[in-house]
């Protein structure tokens, strides 16, 4: 059966702009279009391949000898001079004595193939996918860009809505920027109100022992106790870590708060449950009211009721202090 | 309809007629006050309030505004990636008229939900042809007209376009190429700008 194609050096350069023609010799007798932009300003006719290129596999074929023995041996082979682009090729063995032939790829090199040597359109093959790679890869470039916009917007809202958020989203309590709201509420209305600083104790214990999955329980009862003991109008607020601020709006006596706080304290003493753990805290608590003062003001109240907090530290925790209010009453009250 | 189109169209209102304008399209139209997200996709019905707010705004026909969006997408030069991406087609205009029938399937590959035009492209001579469009929401015609008289000039070629009234939900273009290389044209490297 006759298979033997005839076909010119013409159409060969048609269908494979990256080829390249080598005498017996391994020489370069002829090249594709696309091949000649390799060596910029040079003339490549007439070089011995193994001059231009850097064969690396098959070892084999890094002779011109063993080159011209590499019947269909796919290679991989970069340039000698810069910018020393890496390609794959194929080299097939012409008849007659007639050389061989090879065929060039750039493989995933293409995108900086294509700018170091100035590739345009034409240089490939109309069947090659050179030219769709490209492009996916500027369009997924843009998509790409897209999505890490929308994704900067999208963080952006989440801080911005966070910041705007009330709620302490571990305990559902009010949060630090809530209470700004309520403070500055009660000064502009100037009634009386009751105020409470409340910070755990053996809190820390609980979380080193039995880690913050526990901890983070723990709060979460905590919080729900607060609730239950104080009335609707009244504010909870977790101002950070195990700390607390309570805030009682309306007709409040000292008598009250002191019962209040006694009797929240009593009740977080109550070991909490967790994953079989028993949790145990109390409170040490700082109470001041807003009728202590003759113009009361948030800051100095809040500074009292602080102090106080830290008179129940001192004391041995799990017990409540009315604030000492070197009033211009006169009035001082210790509890 | 893509947000993709969606922000097309906001940004062609924007750069083209002032950010009021579309502050008062957008408000009337009811999208929110940060426009469209390119990435998201939105109702059909949103994109006929957003155009029809503007043609009323413009008192132009949704047809000719359409058409300036289609010469927009490839001239404004915020769109660059755009028209790069649209140059991948081919080497002359003629190369690019016939990538046309492959234009949906590209814009596919790149973002798998984006719903472009089907277009096929009929030689009914080797200089006139016809641009069969169909997609599920009119205009698409006169989208590719605006879109076509660009790319024209970005190849250097001379064309002559026309829309025929639309057929059985077929918007045709007919293209006349009249000379392949009457001026130079807009550059194009293959290879993609650093940054």
């Amino acid at each position: 059966m006759h298979n033997n194609m005839p076909i010119s050096h013409r159409a060969i350069a048609q269908l494979m702009p990256m080829h390249v023609w080598l005498t017996p010799d391994g020489r370069i007798r002829a090249a594709g279009r696309c091949f000649q932009k390799l060596c910029r300003d040079c003339d490549l006719e007439g070089r011995l391949f193994t001059e231009v290129f850097d064969i690396r596999r098959p070892r084999s074929a890094r002779s011109i000898n063993g080159l011209l023995k590499a019947d269909g041996v796919q290679l991989q082979l970069s340039l000698i001079a810069p910018p020393h682009t890496t390609l794959k090729g194929v080299v097939v063995p012409l008849e007659k004595d007639g050389g061989v032939l090879i065929n060039l790829s750039f493989g995933i090199a293409v995108v900086d193939a294509v700018a170091d040597f100035g590739l345009t359109l034409d240089d490939f093959a109309a069947t090659d996918l050179t030219v769709e790679l490209l492009y996916l890869v500027e369009a997924k470039a843009a998509v790409m860009d897209e999505l890490r916009k929308l994704n900067t917007r999208l963080q952006g809202a989440r801080i911005a809505a966070e910041e705007q958020a009330f709620t302490d989203t571990l305990t559902g309590l009010k949060n630090r920027r809530a209470l700004e709201h309520v403070t500055a509420r009660l000064q502009d209305h100037g009634q009386d109100f009751g105020l409470m600083h409340l910070d755990l104790d053996y809190f820390k214990a609980v979380n080193d022992t039995y880690g913050h999955a526990a901890g983070d329980h723990v709060l979460q009862q905590v919080a729900k106790i607060l609730v239950e003991e104080t009335r609707v109008n009244d504010t909870v607020v977790r101002i950070g870590g195990d700390e607390f601020v309570l805030v009682f709006e309306g007709p409040i006596d000292m008598k009250r708060l002191d019962r209040v706080a006694h009797r929240i304290i009593e009740r977080l003493e109550a070991p909490i449950s967790y994953d079989g753990a028993q949790c145990s805290v109390s409170a040490s608590i700082g109470t001041t009211m807003s009728s202590f003062y003759q113009s009361p003001d948030w800051e100095t109240m809040q500074r009292d009721a602080d102090m106080a907090l830290y008179a129940s530290k001192r004391a041995g925790r799990s017990r409540v202090t009315l604030a000492a209010i070197q009033d211009r009453r006169g009035q001082v009250a210790s509890g | 309809m893509h947000g993709l189109i969606n922000r097309s169209i906001q940004c062609f209102l924007q750069d083209t007629y002032g950010p009021p304008l579309w502050r008062s399209v957008a408000e009337e139209s009811g999208v929110g006050g940060d426009g469209f997200e390119a990435m998201l996709n939105y109702e059909d019905r949103l994109t006929d309030d957003v155009l029809g707010a503007a043609c009323r705004h413009l008192d132009k026909s949704r047809e000719a505004l359409l058409e300036d969006m289609g010469t927009y997408l490839v001239s404004n030069p915020r769109l660059e990636n755009l028209r790069r991406l649209l140059r991948f087609g081919g080497s002359n205009f003629l190369q690019f008229l016939h990538s046309l029938d492959d234009l949906r399937g590209r814009a596919k590959l790149a973002v798998d939900d984006l719903d472009l035009p089907d277009l096929e492209v009929i030689d009914d001579s080797p200089v006139a042809f016809r641009l069969e469009c169909r997609w599920h929401w009119p205009g698409s015609g006169h989208l590719m007209t605006g879109l076509l008289r660009a790319m024209a000039d970005d190849y250097g070629a001379l064309v002559l376009l026309e829309v025929q009234d639309a057929r059985n939900g077929v918007e045709t273009v007919v293209v006349e190429l009249l000379d392949s290389a009457f001026s130079e044209g807009r550059s194009f490297d293959l290879a993609a700008r650093a940054g």
